[in-house]
């Protein structure tokens, strides 16, 4: 496609276009209509003149007969520049005038009419406005106005109109074509930077100029998804290193169990004991796999199962789940919600979210100092309530706490804190409930209880944004 | 448990052959369909106690299968097994006429206990007993009261749900994620064993001071309720 080819195709181009067309129309619509008023406001007054003089001429014939209007007729012939007069008998044959050669039957009815004249004195053609009267005895009076002006503002009218139509569509095109041309530049620069990008420099964008127009806007919303899919890829990097790091630890494990089991004595008691090690490792690795197939389809917005829920229900039913294992670990569990927090959602993974953050308060929230039997101390504390438009669930202990620089980190898969590391757990637990709580349309903060941790899960009340819902 | 007809709709031959071994050592029957089709016409044929339904069969599809049969008012029970395994998974298979769904990788006591619950709900499904009984352990479902040897054991409500579910499934093993299905409603997988915590304050409340101890932990399984002297 050649420059200019392409030119012509852009939207703009055609938008010009069509928009200097239908001005051309318009325009042309208005002086028209224009002249068609001039004309007839000019051909009303020249009647008046006629109907005027023919009333006047008739006054003259009716006070002097027919010798005194020869008389006024000859008179006024006689100036120059003057209207056209003619008078004949009853048979046609001029008595008087300044017109010759008028078409035949011209004077046989009274009534106006346009003919073509020539003056006696003037041998070129001309066009006038006449009006034929038959006076008392059968004579008639024609009397005349040239009307050659009249025809040249309707020359000059439609000349007008001709010449601007045509620098009209002239400008028009041209001011499209520049126009064009600035987009298409822009739009080109665009689809160049978006080839970059696919043929692998993740890192381009758009370029913003600021204007703040659509173009720029589409700019902005492009680079702002590029920075999305950025964020998604580089997160789903490093869970693959994280996946490839962590999961090779449970895995040598389990190899090293089974090749111990080969190497060592025969003793069938050991190797039985061996396969259940195995059997529990697999475990535990089919479990870290399931935590993070949901993480990935929570974080995807790729959920089915949403429906009408009470975040309350569910809070309580965790805590009815938990206060005994509470109750074993030593500490307490308390629950306060309101009566009913109803919000679009899906039950089992809030349920499973707040399970998370329940079951790491009963094991990591108990006071560091373990002479710290204070029972104020040893309280896990979990609430619901509607804070504005919110639901926020609420799960504080009054144990160590994490520290700022670590509350950011902890939320990402795996990580796991130097003072849990000797006890069991993925590091998955925080990672899901955030992912539940961003998939609901919230937040999960952590904050200082003052002492202790403090993690808050916010939902919207309304449904999931980026997702189909269904009925369950 | 009697014996069981089981027929095992499975693609992946492998898979199958251990199953069938694995319900033979435990004492059931179990036959094996290699795809929907060839399941479908078998199921069909009826005689079966459970079916097991891999969800991706080749020539027609686990979902569209059971649909099928549940269309023809082939009304065998019909345990799903999937790779999906997720949530919304679970949903679809049972609204699509499964009557139970378990997410591979699995172990399979946990699909034992499952098909066995499944077998034996069949005759007694619409005339589900008022009270249950095992061994001087009583539950009135409508009183909503448990005693043993006479004398009232006080529950909380899901202990007593709890119960209920144990003692309807008396004799079988349940596991720990039946358990939290059928009494909890929920079915993630809780990281501690909140389960076993449960369990083991329900079985202070109905065992402790009596005999024989009813409430029996199945190694690596999960648990029982059953008549010790039976």
């Amino acid at each position: 496609m050649t420059a200019l080819g392409k030119l012509f195709r852009t939207t703009v181009f055609k938008l010009t276009l069509a928009f200097v067309l239908l001005f051309a129309v318009g325009a042309a619509l208005v002086l028209g209509r224009v002249g068609w008023h001039v004309r007839t406001l000019v051909d009303d007054q020249i009647l008046e003149t006629i109907d005027a003089d023919i009333k006047g001429l008739a006054e003259q014939y009716a006070d002097g007969g027919i010798r005194e209007l020869v008389e006024v007729v000859e008179r006024r012939t006689r100036q120059p520049g003057s209207s056209l007069y003619l008078v004949a008998n009853f048979s046609g044959d001029v008595i008087v005038g300044n017109v010759k050669a008028l078409p035949d039957g011209v004077l046989a009815r009274a009534a106006a009419l346009e003919t073509s004249y020539q003056r006696l004195d003037d041998p070129t053609k001309r066009r006038a406005l006449a009006k034929v009267f038959i006076l008392p005895g059968k004579y008639r009076l024609l009397v005349g106005h040239d009307i050659e002006e009249r025809e040249q503002l309707r020359g000059i009218l439609a000349r007008a109109l001709a010449t601007s139509l045509l620098w009209l569509v002239a400008i028009g095109a041209v001011g499209g074509l520049f126009v064009a041309r600035r987009v298409l530049r822009r739009v080109d620069a665009m689809n160049a930077t978006a080839r970059t990008i696919m043929a692998g420099d993740l890192g381009g964008r758009l370029a913003v100029n600021g204007s703040g127009d659509e173009l720029d806007r589409l700019a902005q919303n492009l680079n702002a998804m590029l920075d999305r899919i950025g964020e998604l890829m580089s997160g789903m990097k490093e869970v693959t290193d994280n996946i490839a790091h962590d999961l090779k630890t449970p895995l040598t494990r389990l190899r090293n169990e089974a090749e111990q089991a080969l190497r060592g004595n025969p003793d069938p008691a050991s190797g039985r004991a061996a396969l259940e090690k195995v059997i529990e490792e697999s475990d535990g690795l089919i479990r870290i796999f399931n935590a993070l197939l949901m993480i990935a389809r929570a974080e995807a917005g790729n959920i089915e199962g949403v429906v009408d829920m009470d975040v309350a229900a569910a809070v309580r039913d965790m805590a009815e789940m938990y206060e005994p294992v509470a109750e074993d670990a030593g500490m307490m569990l308390i629950v306060e919600a309101d009566a009913a927090l109803p919000i679009r959602g899906n039950r089992e993974l809030i349920g499973q979210a707040v399970a998370n953050l329940v079951d790491n308060a009963i094991k990591y929230g108990a006071p560091v100092d373990a002479a710290q039997t204070d029972d104020a101390r040893r309280t896990v504390m979990l609430t619901a309530h509607r804070v504005g438009e919110v639901v926020e669930i609420t799960v504080a202990d009054r144990g160590p706490g994490i520290g700022v620089a670590d509350r950011a980190r902890v939320l990402d898969r795996f990580v796991r804190l130097e003072n849990s590391r000797s006890r069991p757990g993925s590091g998955l637990g925080l990672s899901l409930a955030a992912a539940v709580a961003r998939l609901h349309g919230g937040a999960l903060r952590i904050e200082d209880n003052q002492p202790g941790l403090r993690v808050v899960i916010a939902l919207s009340p309304a449904a999931p944004s980026n997702q189909a819902v269904t009925a369950p | 448990m009697s014996l069981m007809r089981i027929l095992l709709i499975e693609d992946d031959s492998e898979a199958a052959a251990y199953l069938v071994k694995a319900f033979r050592e435990a004492g059931h029957l179990a036959e094996h369909a290699a795809d929907g089709l060839d399941g479908y016409g078998r199921a069909q044929e009826g005689g079966f106690d459970v079916l097991i339904v891999d969800r991706m069969l080749p020539k027609m599809d686990g979902l569209s299968l059971i649909g099928g049969l549940r269309e023809q008012k082939v009304e065998t029970p019909v345990l799903i097994l999937s790779a999906l395994g997720q949530v919304d998974d679970r949903v679809k298979g049972l609204r699509a006429g499964g009557d139970d769904y378990l997410a591979k990788p699995y172990a399979f006591s946990e699909l034992l206990a499952r098909v066995e619950v499944l077998a034996r709900r069949k005759p007694a499904s619409n005339s589900a007993p008022t009270t249950y009984r095992v061994g001087s352990l009583e539950l009135d479902r409508l009183a909503h009261k448990a005693t043993r040897e006479g004398k009232e054991i006080v529950l909380q409500p899901r202990e007593f749900r709890l119960l209920e579910y144990l003692m309807k499934n008396a004799g079988q093993v349940v596991t720990r994620t039946m358990l939290l299905e059928n009494v909890w409603d929920y079915h993630f997988d809780p990281q501690t064993n909140v389960i076993d915590v449960h369990v083991s304050r329900l079985r202070g409340k109905i065992d402790k001071g009596f005999e024989p101890p009813l409430l029996h932990t199945i190694r690596g399984a999960g648990y029982m309720i059953r008549d010790g002297a039976r």
